[in-house]
């Protein structure tokens, strides 16, 4: 059995543990509230662009420096960024734990100097070229500005192209003096770990985390105008796009609602990707590429995707047997032995994941930040397993009935689909 | 079983990490550990391997069978146009998944996942695989639905229709990603159009493809001849002898008619795309896996692209900010006999890829090139350290997942014809060196590089390997 811990540091750093010692690796990661949706116009993308630049040096370490010790501890190190905050984590052997904490912490401490800012500007504009490549070319960024505006949730993490372009080091700058403080952070730690060790260097190495001046807030965004470089128009032209791309969005639970668990296992019985319904409607006939549906959790709201992939011209029977299928499930409820299916394989899938202590990291840190609220392998497991068809019942009205926002990304699409 | 993915790529084309640091050490994921790893032998030709794991919840299984996409056109198939054949081999193991034994399509995917069981199946260049993970205690039963699928399967041909379509939908999607397609043409440029042979249908194959041609292929190439079957993780391995006995020793047996022998097609192609990037791949020839110097090469090719301190991502990305994703990897093809009991050799290839816009995509091709080529220069002993480190934490933490064990021992045993001892491999990465490093790229600089673009406009690719053009890139 894994043991919980957690300490708040008199700076206000959460410093929190998932500790099983009976493991062969540690994870450690930082995790920062800064994300997307705590971005202003003029900083649009510079959550993610941070979250690069803090692999460029510190006052005591090159960016080879940190590179290389990265690669010297072995293991698997990285970074995300996504809406709500900005990751930075490590799987070592144990006994590397206290010299990839002293590195971790040092690169939360960044150099920010202005020639690697204008370097690292061109990596940013290489990623967004690259996925300006990558189906659906654009369309869940899109859908999610669509259904919340171009500011807040629907802010793009990495920027646009122009907001990249223009933006300033001191902006970058102000920005991290702003989120990186220890009232912001969490330091998490999973697998086998020396809990009381890391306490005693977390307290060290992040003694005057404080000591940054904090500086003016940003000038509040224009409600009017709208982002640079951001279009809220539902169709995508891709000249080139052999099959079509539709994504939808509509509410769901967010991250602290009990209901999240049901609403999970509601949108696996309709659509997870494989043995769904969804999944023998349109999948297994060859109907489509992809068509599933999907939560994502928020600290304050929650959204339900849709995403479906077929040939154009089967884009609009597709769209109408998928609300089909979906307006069943309203009407008809969910068969007792779908969600007996769909509970043991979420069950088996929980304990598999928690295997490893880098996987069961980012439960515990994202939760932690956003809630401070911890849940324990078997208390995710009894969440599952209490799931009943009342509750997929009340999920389904609540959720499936909502209008949704939709988008889709294909070549020439003359006239817009039937779905809405 | 998930089906949504059939098609293996066996050259990796794409990065989805946000900082590519973290590479995956494909080639080196081989070794075994402590209990050490039982080999078995069935009367009819299966290679069971099993690796107690008894620190886990959960256990796995890999099975592979020679054959895959290159069967496809070899053998007795090799009357037929290669064309009207493509997409074969996934076809055959989509039909499979179509009901099996006892069950239907639905009753066997509610039979596994109820018993927790993820598993997936497809075909590569010399294997059709299926793969599953789980919670301990369904090891026993899942043994048994994979011998129904393999053994037992109904392959319905009122669904046969339906099967195409879902190729159709794949070989239409994979279309519209420009990696995929650079990485596929890459593959048919350096080992030929008959060993590079993707998975994906064609248009003609589609229009061609019937039931006869997959009862065909699943009767000649589904057989427990020279197929390995490997377990890890929590079990007991005596009740486990008797249930792999139950479910295998009595599945008839066959012979592989072996693997196409390489046949580049040497020179540059671009094909024209308007995207964002210019995709860049590259290709040249390498040792293969089981070749005494193997590891010498990987540790030099770990130095030039393994993780955020190599050569490719600090050279290229870092200090030039020419590019998000950079990367060169080894891949191995292994050793077969043709119908006629020819030996035919092992194989191997590095595969690289650079993305970047049109107007930076000619000095990143230098540049990156430059490097390989230029890897024996000012060789630090730090870079060979930290390779080794890696290699080390990598082997460790792959006793954390019976699934990545199962596939490693799998993988092992039908490249190497044996499983290598933890040990072995520990002290042979221990007792390299930097001399060693530079000997062999110094006796092994690439002759010919194979490169492929998509994007807006082509690369002067045929100067790259000119001394003026390389250094042009490093001082620009």
């Amino acid at each position: 059995m894994s043991e919980f811990r957690n300490v708040t540091l008199d700076n206000g750093l959460q410093v929190v543990a998932d500790i099983d010692n009976r493991g062969y690796s540690a994870a450690i990661g930082y995790f920062v509230r800064a994300g997307a949706r705590d971005e202003t116009d003029v900083q649009s993308g510079l959550s993610h662009f941070l979250e690069h630049m803090m692999f460029k040096g510190t006052a005591s370490r090159s960016a080879a420096d940190v590179n290389r010790e990265l690669d010297e501890l072995g293991g698997q190190s990285n970074a995300y960024t996504s809406e709500e905050q900005t990751v930075y984590y490590a799987a070592v052997l144990p006994k590397y734990q206290r010299r990839m904490v002293d590195l971790l912490s040092d690169m939360m401490r960044p150099k920010l100097d202005e020639d690697d800012f204008a370097m690292e500007r061109q990596v940013i504009l290489e990623e967004i070229a690259k996925y300006e490549d990558q189906p659906p070319f654009g369309a869940f960024e899109r859908v999610m500005e669509c259904c919340y505006g171009p500011r807040g949730l629907g802010r793009r993490v990495l920027g646009t192209t122009e907001s990249i372009e223009t933006m300033h080091v001191d902006t970058m700058r102000d920005y991290f003096a702003t989120k990186y403080r220890p009232g912001n952070m969490v330091l998490a730690a999973s697998g086998n770990v020396d809990f009381d060790d890391l306490v005693a260097q977390a307290i060290k190495v992040t003694e005057k985390w404080n000591d940054l001046p904090l500086p003016a807030p940003p000038a509040a965004d224009d409600p009017k105008q709208l982002p640079v470089g951001v279009q809220l128009n539902s169709r995508l032209n891709i000249p080139d796009a052999t099959q079509a791309y539709r994504v939808t969005l509509s509410g769901a639970p967010s991250m602290v609602s009990p209901d999240r668990f049901a609403m999970r296992l509601l949108a696996s019985i309709i659509g997870d990707d494989g043995g769904s319904r969804l999944f023998w409607d349109l999948i297994d006939t060859g109907r489509a590429e992809v068509a599933t549906l999907f939560p994502q959790e928020y600290a304050d709201t929650g959204a339900l995707f849709s995403y479906l992939v077929c040939t154009p011209d089967e884009m609009d029977a597709n769209i109408r047997l998928m609300n089909e299928a979906i307006e069943f499930v309203v009407r008809k409820g969910a068969e007792q032995s779908e969600l007996d299916q769909m509970i043991n394989r979420t069950v088996a899938g929980v304990i598999m994941g928690s295997e490893r202590p880098s996987q069961r990291l980012f439960g515990l840190g994202n939760h932690w930040l956003c809630c401070r609220e911890y849940l324990s392998t078997d208390e995710l497991l009894d969440a599952y397993r209490r799931v009943d068809l009342t509750a997929i019942e009340s999920v389904a009205s609540r959720y499936l009935c909502s209008e949704v926002t939709e988008v889709i990304a294909s070549a020439d699409l003359a006239e817009p689909s039937l779905s809405t | 079983m998930k089906r949504e993915l059939r098609y293996t790529c066996d050259v990796s084309a794409t990065r989805t990490n946000l900082l590519p640091g973290a590479t995956p050490l494909s080639s080196l994921d081989t070794t075994t550990a402590n209990p050490p790893v039982r080999t078995r032998r069935l009367a009819n030709g299966m290679t069971v391997l099993t690796q107690p794991m008894p620190w886990l919840r959960t256990a796995a299984y890999t099975l592979w069978m020679p054959g895959g996409i290159s069967a496809e056109i070899t053998g007795d198939h090799a009357k037929f146009d290669p064309n009207s054949r493509c997409g074969l081999a996934s076809l055959t193991v989509e039909m499979l998944q179509r009901g099996a034994g006892n069950y239907n399509s639905r009753e066997f995917v509610a039979a596994e996942d109820n018993l927790g069981i993820d598993s997936s199946g497809s075909a590569s260049t010399s294997i059709t695989g299926f793969s599953a993970s789980m919670p301990a205690q369904s090891l026993g039963p899942s043994l048994g639905l994979l011998a129904d699928l393999v053994r037992r399967p109904h392959l319905p041909i009122d669904q046969f229709e339906d099967a195409k379509l879902m190729m159709r939908q794949e070989m239409l999607a994979n279309e519209d990603e420009p990696t995929q397609r650079l990485m596929r043409r890459l593959r048919e440029r350096q080992y030929g159009v008959a060993l590079g042979r993707s998975g994906i249908a064609s248009e003609l194959s589609l229009a061609l493809l019937t039931m006869v041609d997959v009862r065909e292929f699943y009767t000649t190439h589904y057989h427990a001849g020279g197929s390995i079957l490997a377990l890890a993780g929590n079990f007991d391995e005596a009740a486990l002898d008797d249930v792999i006995d139950a479910a295998f020793a009595d599945w008839k047996t066959g012979t592989w008619h072996g693997l196409p022998t390489p046949e580049p097609i040497d020179g540059h192609e671009h094909i024209e795309l308007p995207s964002s990037q210019t995709h860049i791949g590259f290709a040249y020839d390498n040792i293969p896996y089981g070749h005494p110097e193997y590891f010498v090469m990987r540790a030099g090719l770990g130095i030039l692209s393994d993780g955020m301190s190599s050569r490719l991502f600090d050279r290229v990305r870092e200090k030039h900010g020419l590019c998000y994703s950079v990367w060169a990897s080894a891949h191995t093809i292994s050793a077969s006999c043709d119908a006629a009991g020819n030996a035919i050799p092992a194989t191997g290839a590095v595969f690289g890829y650079a993305g970047t816009t049109p107007q930076r995509a000619q000095q990143t091709l230098d540049l990156t090139l430059a490097e390989i080529k230029n890897l024996c220069d000012d060789l630090q002993e730090g870079e060979l350290q930290r390779w080794k480190v890696r290699i080390e934490s990598s082997l460790i933490m792959e006793q954390e997942s019976a699934g990545s064990r199962a596939g490693s021992i799998a993988s092992d045993q039908f490249q190497l014809g044996r499983v290598m001892p933890t040990e072995e491999l520990e002290a042979i990465i221990e007792s390299i060196t930097l001399d060693q490093i530079k000997q062999y790229f110094t006796a092994n600089s690439p002759q010919t590089i194979r490169i492929v673009t998509i994007g807006s406009e082509p690369l002067a690719g045929g100067s790259v390997w000119d001394e003026s053009a390389a250094t042009t890139g490093e001082k620009s």
